[in-house]
Formats: structure tokens, C-alpha cells, sequence
């Protein structure tokens, strides 16, 4: 069953991120970008994280890409983009590079990792011992109010120095015209 | 593993053919009871906002005009379904699902019954079995909701996109904007139940609201179930915060190309959401399926089993918000939209997190045994001097703008 669903939960994912690079059209690529997380979601309850899993399709799903959404409606990107031209010179070359050296990191840190995940095989859920339902939204609310408060704070003010910079950004000067898009 | 299925006492263990049968069978009773009551609403809606209107409304097809909606139906299945040229075919095809299916998918989490008397916790037996009258009770609960409400946005959003046309794009752009806004205020007024309960799943939500006084609409103190309703009022798109349909200036809205079936589903996912919202509602402040009780004089229904009398109860208090709702459509205008991005941004957001606040400290000081009076003052306080700093800061925003000229 668990594998079942994996391997769907799986195929999901993937046809979603093949569709992301492959699609010409940007909404398309959004659609398949949608795909993919939930996907993801799928997984996080088949690894009793359901919370996890509603804050991945809220948070993700349904606000992210939506506004990703907006953008690519607004903003009138929505035609197929002409790929043949490099912005910046050797982009493409550098794109593999990363790539590359991203799996192989991931490639290493699985393999060194994997007796540390496979050999004690407790989920989050299972640490809090009985079926309580709010097992996980209890424990990530403790780890993150109590041991890794100053990261999360840190993260909070992350998001309002970025909210700050995009309305200075946005912000018209004094006598300057808007330039229509 | 089993909490894959969600936490039902009837898939615990192996899977026998009983549970099975039983689960198909709230499958089905969920679906039809979904369509059933949508063809319901909206005979209810024409004949009562017509009422209002000193107007008969449908009174010709079956009884009391009841079959009208059939009728209404019938006749989209059969008309012609046409694809603009112009359209996105794939996504145009797909849209009218993105919001039928949620709006099925969030009716499956409410509790349409059972017996919450007594300390049984919604279970009832059926067939020899232990379970609830619900279809899921997945631990995260009402966050499955969100969620699926989340996911609503995206069939109405790719509707007016792919269409192809100025006008639908202009009623979806709009649609979307004011459904993730008023997501945000909808959010914490549940987060404040949650305070409250302790719990995210519906079935201990209901459970936690035995008497009168433990209702959340008294528990959380009114503020966030005004907040949730008028919210929840924006997030179905309802008169009068109904801009994405406004014919005045747009046509139809964001649905304005579709025809056929595919205008019969939205039109359906509009309806059916209107019912599982109330019904949300009614679970998360106002008991669900528990009867009326006060100071342990519970107002019982005599000759039904009290199994069955949660469902006769959730129907009557569903009933109370649908006629709210058909009276807001009768009566009050729409908003503009700027006075509904302000509503939303400016007094909901703001307030909501604010008595979230509010509960959270008082919760705490009822944990750390601190005075319950001094605690209150303290964040009546702190409140005050925010409200007077986001006062401020509009004031002065408002003076920028007049000096420097609109942003755009």
C-alpha cells in the first residue's frame, strides 16, 4: 500500500517537474509547478505529516503559485517565450554546473544519511505515543516556539524586510512617469 | 499507515468487507445529498429572494415550483457546448472541474450527524459497526477546508484566463484577488477556534461544544465568527461582495464564455460551496449536529434516536445561515472594490489577528495562574496602542498619497 502510493505520489511529481522546464507556455509550467507540490502533499501524509501536508497545498498551491499566476496574467507574459536568445552569456552552462553539483550533493547526503533515516524509522507523528490526533501540529509547534524560536524569528523578519523592499521598490518618486508595461 | 485513511475507528485494522460497503455507501450518500441539496438551494433562493421582492418566483414545475432547477438542467445539458476560438482549450476544459470538485471534496469533512450526547464522541453502529456520520475526519481537520478552498481559487482564476477574452480575465483577476485576501482573515478567525478546542478535527470540534455556553460563538466571544462570516461571505463570492459577477460592468464575470454543462458546473460549485461553508460554520461555532443545551436542560427531540437527531439539528441551524445568506442577497448593495480590499486588508486582517492575541494571552494566563484581570487590561492595552500606530500609519500613507499622486 505505502509503496503504492509512493509510486503514484511519485509519477505526480515528476511529470509535474519535467512540465515545468519543458512546457513552452508559463501558465502551463504553472499548472505543472502546482502539480508537482501536491504531489509532494501526498507524500507528507503517506508520512503521517498531514499538517505538513495542508500547510504545503495552502501556503504553496494555493498562494504562491497563484500569485505566480497573477503575475504571468498581469504582467502579459502569457505567450510563449522565445528561448534561443541567452540573457547573460554562458547562462546555460551554468545552469548544468549547478545542477549537476545540486543532485550530487543530494546523491551524497542521501547515501551518507541513509542508515540514519531507514534504521530508526519513526515518523513524526509516532514519537507522541497513543493515535493523538494533533500529535504533529503539538510537536512542530514546540520545536519551533521553544528550540528554534530565534531561526523562526529571524524568518519572520526575513519576510518583512522583503515585504518593506517591494513597496520601496514599487514606490513612484517624486516626479518621475510611470512607464506603462 | 492507517492514518492514511484518516483516524475512523472503522478502518483500524484489517480491511473487512463491512467497512468497505459502509464507507462506499457515505461516499455515495455524501455526493447525492450534495447534489440534492444544491438543486434544493437554489429553488429556495429564487423562491425566497422573490418573496422578498413581493414576487412569486418558480411555481410552475412540480410542486411549489420544486423542479425547477431540474428543469434548469436538463435544459444546459442539452444546449450546445462551445469552445471560444481564442481559448486555452486544455485549461478551459479543465477549469469548470477545478471548482466542482472542491466544492464536493470540503463537504466530505463535516459531521452530518451522530450521537454527541452523553460522552459517545459522534459514534453511532451501524451494521455491527462503530463509526461517525462523517465521510473523513482527517487529523488536520478543518485545515483540509482551507486548503481545498486554496485550491478553489485556481478553477475561477483559469476560467477568465483561458477564455481568451477582456472581460472574463478582468472578473477572475478580480475573484482571485479577493479570495486570497479574505483567505488570510478567514485563517485566523479559525485559528482562534483552534485555541479554544485544543483540536483541529471537526468531529472534536463539534465534540467540545456540549452546552450553550461552550458553543464557539460564546467561547471565542462573537468577534471571530463575524470575522468568519463575513470572510466566508467574500470567499463564495455572495452578494454583496459578488464584484466577480458584477453584469454591469463585466458582462458575466469570469464564466461569461462558458456555456452548457461547463457554465451548469460552476454555477453548481457556487451553490454547493455556499452549503458547506454554512455547514462549516454551524460545526465550528455553533455545536454541528449537538442539540441546544443549557445549564444541563437539553431540548430534545422526542421519538427520533439521537443518532439521527444530530442530522435533523445540523439541517435546521444549515438552514438559518443559507436564509442569511438569500437575505443578503436580497437586500444589501454591492461593495466597490476598493471598499472591499480595504474591508478585508484594513479591518478584518488587523482585527482577527488582534483577538487572536487577545485569547491566546488570556489562555496563557490561565495556564501560568496569573490574575485574569490584569492579564486582560495588559492586552487591552497593548491592542489600544497597536490600533492607534495602524491608525497612524493610514493617516499618514493617506497624506503621502495625496501629496505625491496615486501610485499608478
Amino acid at each position: 500500500m505505502e509503496l503504492f502510493v509512493f509510486v503514484c505520489a511519485s509519477i505526480m511529481i515528476l511529470v509535474g517537474a519535467i512540465g515545468v522546464v519543458v512546457r513552452k507556455h508559463p501558465v502551463h509550467a504553472a499548472l505543472s509547478l502546482v502539480l508537482t507540490l501536491f504531489g509532494i502533499a501526498v507524500l507528507f501524509v503517506a508520512q503521517e505529516a498531514e499538517f505538513l501536508a495542508a500547510v504545503q497545498v495552502i501556503v504553496y498551491a494555493g498562494a504562491i503559485v497563484v500569485l505566480f499566476l497573477f503575475v504571468i496574467m498581469l504582467l502579459g507574459v502569457d505567450r510563449v517565450e522565445e528561448l534561443r536568445t541567452e540573457p547573460i552569456a554562458g547562462q546555460r552552462w551554468i545552469a548544468a554546473f549547478v545542477g549537476v553539483a545540486m543532485l550530487g550533493l543530494l546523491v551524497a547526503a542521501i547515501v551518507t544519511g541513509a542508515e540514519a533515516v531507514i534504521g530508526r524509522g519513526d515518523g513524526i507523528a509516532s514519537n507522541i505515543a497513543g493515535d493523538n490526533s494533533d500529535a504533529n501540529v503539538a510537536q512542530l509547534a514546540n520545536s519551533v516556539f521553544s528550540d528554534y524560536v530565534l531561526a523562526f524569528e529571524l524568518t519572520s523578519i526575513l519576510l518583512v524586510i522583503a515585504v518593506v523592499g517591494t513597496v520601496l521598490l514599487a514606490r513612484k518618486r517624486k516626479g518621475q512617469r510611470v512607464v506603462a508595461p | 499507515m492507517i492514518n492514511i485513511f484518516a483516524i475512523d475507528p472503522l478502518l483500524v485494522g484489517d480491511l473487512l468487507w463491512t467497512p468497505l460497503i459502509i464507507v462506499l455507501l457515505k461516499v455515495l450518500a455524501v455526493f447525492v445529498t450534495g447534489l440534492v441539496a444544491t438543486m434544493l438551494m437554489v429553488w429556495f433562493e429564487r423562491k425566497v429572494v422573490a418573496g422578498m421582492g413581493n414576487r412569486i418566483g418558480p411555481n410552475k414545475a412540480g410542486p411549489f415550483g420544486l423542479l425547477q432547477t431540474l428543469a434548469d438542467g436538463t435544459k444546459l445539458f442539452f444546449k450546445e457546448d462551445l469552445i471560444p476560438e481564442r481559448a486555452d482549450r486544455f485549461v478551459f476544459k479543465l477549469a469548470p472541474f477545478l471548482s466542482f470538485v472542491p466544492a464536493f471534496l470540503s463537504f466530505s469533512i463535516i459531521p452530518l450527524g451522530g450521537d454527541y450526547r452523553n460522552g459517545n464522541g459522534g459514534m453511532v453502529t451501524w451494521f455491527g459497526e462503530q463509526t461517525r456520520v462523517q465521510l473523513a475526519d482527517p487529523p488536520v481537520g478543518v485545515l483540509f477546508a482551507l486548503a481545498i478552498s486554496a485550491i478553489a481559487v485556481y478553477g475561477i482564476m483559469l476560467a477568465g484566463w483561458s477564455s481568451g477574452s477582456k472581460y472574463p480575465l478582468l472578473g477572475s483577476v478580480r475573484a482571485s484577488a479577493q479570495m486570497v485576501s479574505y483567505e488570510a482573515s478567514l485563517g485566523m478567525s479559525l485559528a482562534t477556534v483552534f485555541l479554544v478546542t485544543g483540536t483541529l478535527s471537526t468531529s472534536g470540534i463539534v465534540n467540545a461544544q456540549g452546552t450553550l455556553g461552550t458553543w464557539n460563538v460564546v467561547a471565542t466571544g462573537l468577534v471571530p465568527f463575524v470575522i468568519f462570516f463575513i470572510s466566508a461571505t467574500a470567499e463564495l463570492n455572495r452578494p454583496p461582495f459578488d464584484l466577480v459577477e458584477a453584469e454591469q460592468e463585466l458582462v458575466g464575470g469570469f464564466n461569461t464564455e462558458y456555456s452548457s454543462i461547463r457554465f451548469a458546473l460552476f454555477f453548481l460549485a457556487e451553490f454547493m460551496n455556499t452549503i458547506t461553508m454554512s455547514a462549516l460554520m454551524v460545526t465550528l461555532f455553533f455545536g454541528g449536529p449537538q442539540p441546544i443545551a443549557f445549564r444541563g436542560v437539553v431540548l430534545d427531540i422526542p421519538l427520533i434516536p439521537n443518532g439521527l437527531e444530530g442530522t435533523v439539528w445540523l439541517f435546521l441551524k444549515v438552514l438559518v445561515f443559507l436564509y442569511v445568506y438569500v437575505w443578503l442577497r436580497a437586500t444589501l448593495p454591492r461593495f466597490r472594490y476598493d471598499q472591499l480590499m480595504n474591508l478585508g486588508w484594513k479591518v478584518l486582517i488587523p482585527a482577527s489577528l488582534g483577538w487572536f492575541m487577545l485569547l491566546a494571552a488570556q489562555r496563557l494566563g490561565r495556564d501560568q495562574g496569573w490574575n485574569t484581570i490584569a492579564v486582560t487590561v495588559v492586552s487591552v492595552v497593548v491592542l489600544g496602542i497597536c490600533y492607534v500606530l495602524l491608525q497612524l500609519a493610514f493617516s499618514v500613507s493617506a497624506k503621502q498619497r495625496e501629496a505625491e499622486g496615486s501610485m499608478f
